[in-house]
């Protein structure tokens, strides 16, 4: 009836995850109960779960992302107190599970952490950007987030009932396969990531055809923001590298629930064709993540230093190149599984390569706030500590790109070092600072400085703390995912790191008080003209937040930097245009598609995992059921009539005017 | 859209004076000419454009995935184990017809097409019904021919090759599948609700999905039956 699942399922003999559930079982329930009581769940279900908004949509990923990032955050301390404790000893985690938490500590942090973030930032800024009122399909939009969140949730039910993979993030047969991981843990990845994967890649179509096909009237591709190029090219590698992932997890599903010998030792399976395949898909993934962060500093850069963005055409080219190069690059990830000289050789000159378009980058940054009037805001901090992350971090990556390098420091810690220098440097880097710049937009009030740049300065000196001592462990041949060690050499470096990890932890505890700080004070902080930063793109022309169609009229674009231009001739004529004869919006009506497709897909992909065969036909039927119903409703939009859209557009012009007048007050004080 | 705006108001469609006032528009790509450059300048496109660009970007990403299995069965093609080799297995008699019934499904599928820009209900569901039917009988064929193998010994399970085999076929034979279960669907809705906008753009998909199965078709036919057969 119940497949494999028994009692036994649930780990009653160890108590770190069942406290750890158990607490985290309680917190949600207390917020259910909370929510609940106090009334909020019609509220909840109407205005969020079922949003097709991009706006909530975006905030929720957003929402999702940062809370698995705590979590796989949680991981990262247990492994760094382990290493601490298991010198010459065995530390308080059994080898079996420490496997599991760096397994799910790079799961989490990629998938459920990083990706959400991004993605949630792009839903949110994008169609702001563009001068758009949604994304192409809203309704596709709230299932991909929805198929996200159960893979989210799959993963995390790993924790109690049954284990996850042991395999590291990536789960390499023949590891992974049925001889050698018999249990559920790899089945837990592989439906979790189907899953997310199939809301990722359906994210990605539908913000490809926004940008290429939705923009608002006159915005040419040369008059788009940096921060639409770099998702654009973000959502085309996620096109074209997750149906890579799809078919490679397909392949370990039947090598391990039908007999398949894809990459099994015996029957000519070839479990080399594993590494190739998922680093097709592994290496584009880093250039997903790093992509829209780029964007994201660049849109910073250039509103905080009060200039356009310096080369903003070379920067568009380095951009595709990232995209093009990335995509086929991706053997320096196992240069000493045997490809041979030439093709290593190859694959090194091509990773040098992509350095040289992020140099491109990194130069215009600096160009960009060369002669600026900077402000050092927290969202300019993160972003001037990505420039120092990013050159260091990438140095170390160019030294891995040379093969013989490589074969020194392959699988050491030298490799995690580097790797999390660069990704911490530039995508989580860059997702604090596109959640600093544009909360304000999302929510109508800003963060509090004090404690973000608190936030910042921990975090930043955290990095280092944390990674320049793995450089080193790594560089004395200490190899990575050690539960325990015996070297007295690394022993100082661990426990350095240790240090480090304590220090980041301050870094996101003052990001946790920030954020409570600000909502306490957020009628201090209450942002009236919707451009709180005086910022450059259209974003920051609409009220914070934005109305539900996001411009009252949509705009007409003649520049890069319409918003700024309008500005500036605002400024220069002390007026506000004629009011604009408003017309009804259609906006498209919300929808549960996307909570109930997540709902049966969590369930089927749980039946799945421990081959309890009557529900998983009863969720395919399901899904299916709910295709037709969905398919079958007609009234998919309703309107705004004019009136409303005239009384909101009418609020904003007068929050404008007051904002104009002060401008022209401050600017007519003498200096 | 701006907030703000200038006093002058030249032309009245455009109230915000977003793109107003003639030669402001430098900076990095407006270059000398005012005009906008790249494609999309009119603003959004319509929804039939984006449904069907927005399809074609899926198609695409699905052709990855199909690309990921035929590299698979590339590389394992020869590793048969022991086993039988695709020149014992494969009946290009069966094949054959697989394929006549497929490549005309997509021509009745092009009809149905037809029927509907001339708004024509019956001959509509006639086209859609014999696709159906064809895809149907495609769809047996290739199970009888997958049943007949396993029943003789060579099954998925038995070397690398049959696994890449099954499954790069198998993948296709689900797309099939698929496109039936979305074929029953669309046809209800077009007996139903007729030529709604919506409806309408919904078959333009049907159709891409189809031919593109088709085309997938074409190179698993050449290269795994024909080649298959011969070496």
């Amino acid at each position: 009836m119940l497949g494999k699942l028994t009692w036994d399922a649930v780990p009653w003999d160890q108590p770190i995850p069942l406290v750890a559930a158990g607490v985290v079982g309680l917190i949600l329930l207390g917020v259910i109960g909370w929510i609940v009581v106090k009334g909020y769940l019609p509220y909840l279900w109407r205005e969020w779960i079922t949003s097709v908004d991009h706006k909530r949509i975006g905030v929720m990923y957003t929402l999702l992302g940062l809370v698995m990032l705590l979590r796989g955050f949680v991981d990262a301390i247990m492994m760094r107190s382990q290493q601490a404790l298991a010198y010459q000893a065995a530390g308080y985690l059994p080898p079996e599970h420490y496997n599991q938490v760096f397994s799910a500590h790079g799961v989490i942090m990629i998938f459920f952490g990083a990706m959400p973030v991004i993605i949630g930032l792009m839903n949110f800024v994008v169609p702001l950007q563009l001068g758009i009122r949604d994304v192409a399909f809203p309704t596709l939009n709230s299932v991909s987030f929805w198929l996200t969140a159960s893979g989210a949730l799959l993963v995390n039910i790993s924790l109690v009932v049954g284990e996850f993979a042991r395999t590291g993030w990536l789960p390499y047969p023949p590891l992974s396969e049925v001889s050698y991981s018999p249990g559920v843990g790899p089945d837990y990845y592989v439906w979790a990531l189907q899953i997310s994967g199939i809301g990722t890649l359906m994210s990605g179509i539908n913000l490809v055809t926004t940008i290429l096909k939705m923009r608002a009237p006159g915005m040419g591709y040369f008059r788009m923001p940096m921060f639409c190029w770099t998702a654009l090219t973000s959502n085309l590698l996620i096109v074209a590298a997750f149906p890579i992932l799809t078919a490679t997890l397909a392949m370990l599903t039947l090598d391990r629930y039908l007999g398949f010998h894809f990459f099994t030792n015996e029957a000519g399976g070839n479990m080399m064709m594993f590494e190739n395949l998922i680093w097709a898909w592994g290496h584009p993934e880093v250039y997903i993540l790093l992509l829209p962060a780029l964007g994201i500093f660049s849109e910073i850069i250039s509103c905080f230093s009060g200039k356009p963005l310096f080369g903003y055409r070379s920067m568009v080219l380095a951009t595709l190149w990232i995209c093009l190069n990335g995509f086929m690059t991706w053997l320096h990830h196992f240069f000493t599984m045997g490809a041979g000289p030439g093709v290593n050789t190859a694959f090194g000159i091509s990773t040098a390569l992509i350095s040289v378009a992020t140099g491109v980058k990194v130069f215009n940054y600096i160009f960009t706030m060369y002669g600026g009037t900077i402000r050092y805001t927290t969202p300019m901090l993160w972003a001037v500590g990505f420039i120092v992350a990013f050159v260091i971090g990438g140095m170390t990556g160019v030294l891995l790109a040379v093969p013989p390098a490589d074969w020194q420091l392959h699988n050491s810690l030298f490799l995690v070092a580097h790797f999390h220098n660069v990704i911490i440097g530039s995508t989580v880097f860059g997702a604090f600072a596109g959640l600093t710049f544009w909360f304000p937009k999302a929510f109508g009030f800003k963060l509090d400085e004090t404690w973000g740049k608190r936030a910042f300065w921990f975090t930043f000196g955290g990095l280092w703390a944390t990674f320049l001592p793995l450089y080193m462990a790594g560089l004395l041949g200490m190899t990575r995912r050690m539960q325990q060690y015996d070297v007295p050499e690394w022993r100082p470096w661990v426990l350095a790191a240790g240090v480090g990890t304590i220090v980041i932890f301050i870094g996101v505890a003052c990001q946790v008080i920030q954020l409570v700080v600000s909502i306490r004070n957020r009628h201090a902080l209450r942002d009236e003209t919707g451009d709180p930063w005086d910022g450059r793109s259209l974003e920051w022309s609409t009220t914070s937040p934005p109305p539900a169609f996001n411009f009252a009229i949509m705009p007409n674009v003649k520049d890069e930097e319409p918003y700024w231009t309008i500005k500036q001739k605002a400024i220069e004529s002390q007026n506000l245009a004629d009011e604009p004869d408003y017309k009804p919006v259609h906006m498209p009506r919300n929808s549960p598609t996307g909570f109930i497709c997540a709902f049966f897909s969590t369930i089927t992909g749980f039946a799945l995992i421990w081959l309890i065969w009557w529900m998983v036909i009863a969720g395919l039927v399901a899904a299916f059921a709910t295709f037709v119903v969905f398919a079958w409703w007609d009234k998919r939009e309703y309107e705004i009539p004019a009136e409303e859209v005239r009384r909101l557009d009418r609020e904003r012009r007068a929050a404008r005017q007051v904002w104009l007048r002060d401008k022209a007050a401050s600017l007519e004080e003498p200096a | 859209m701006s907030a703000a705006g200038t006093v002058a108001a030249p032309h009245g469609h455009d109230p915000y004076k977003l793109g107003s006032g003639r030669g402001e528009g430098g900076g990095h790509g407006g270059g000398p000419h005012d005009e906008a450059t790249g494609h999309g300048e009119g603003g959004p496109a319509s929804p039939r454009v984006i449904v069907g660009y927005g399809f074609w970007i899926f198609l695409l990403s699905d052709i990855i995935m199909f690309s990921a299995f035929f590299a698979a069965y590339a590389v394992l093609a020869p590793n048969t184990a022991g086993g039988p080799s695709g020149r014992e297995l494969f009946e290009l008699d069966r094949v054959a017809i697989e394929t006549g019934l497929l490549l005309l499904s997509s021509f009745t599928c092009g009809l149905a097409n037809v029927a509907a820009d001339a708004r024509n209900k019956l001959w509509t569901e006639v086209g859609l019904l014999a696709t159906g039917l064809l895809g149907a009988g495609f769809l047996l064929l290739e199970l009888q021919e997958f049943a007949g193998m396993i029943e003789q010994g060579a099954g998925p399970d038995r070397s690398a090759f049959l696994s890449a085999f099954f499954a790069l076929v198998g993948c296709h034979g689900l797309h099939v599948f698929a496109g039936l279960l979305w074929l029953g669907t669309m046809m209800a809705q077009v007996w139903v609700k007729g030529w709604q906008p919506h409806i309408v753009r919904r078959l333009l998909c049907f159709n891409l999905f189809w031919h593109a199965l088709d085309i997938v078709w074409v190179a698993l036919f050449t290269i795994v039956y024909l080649i298959g057969s011969g070496a």
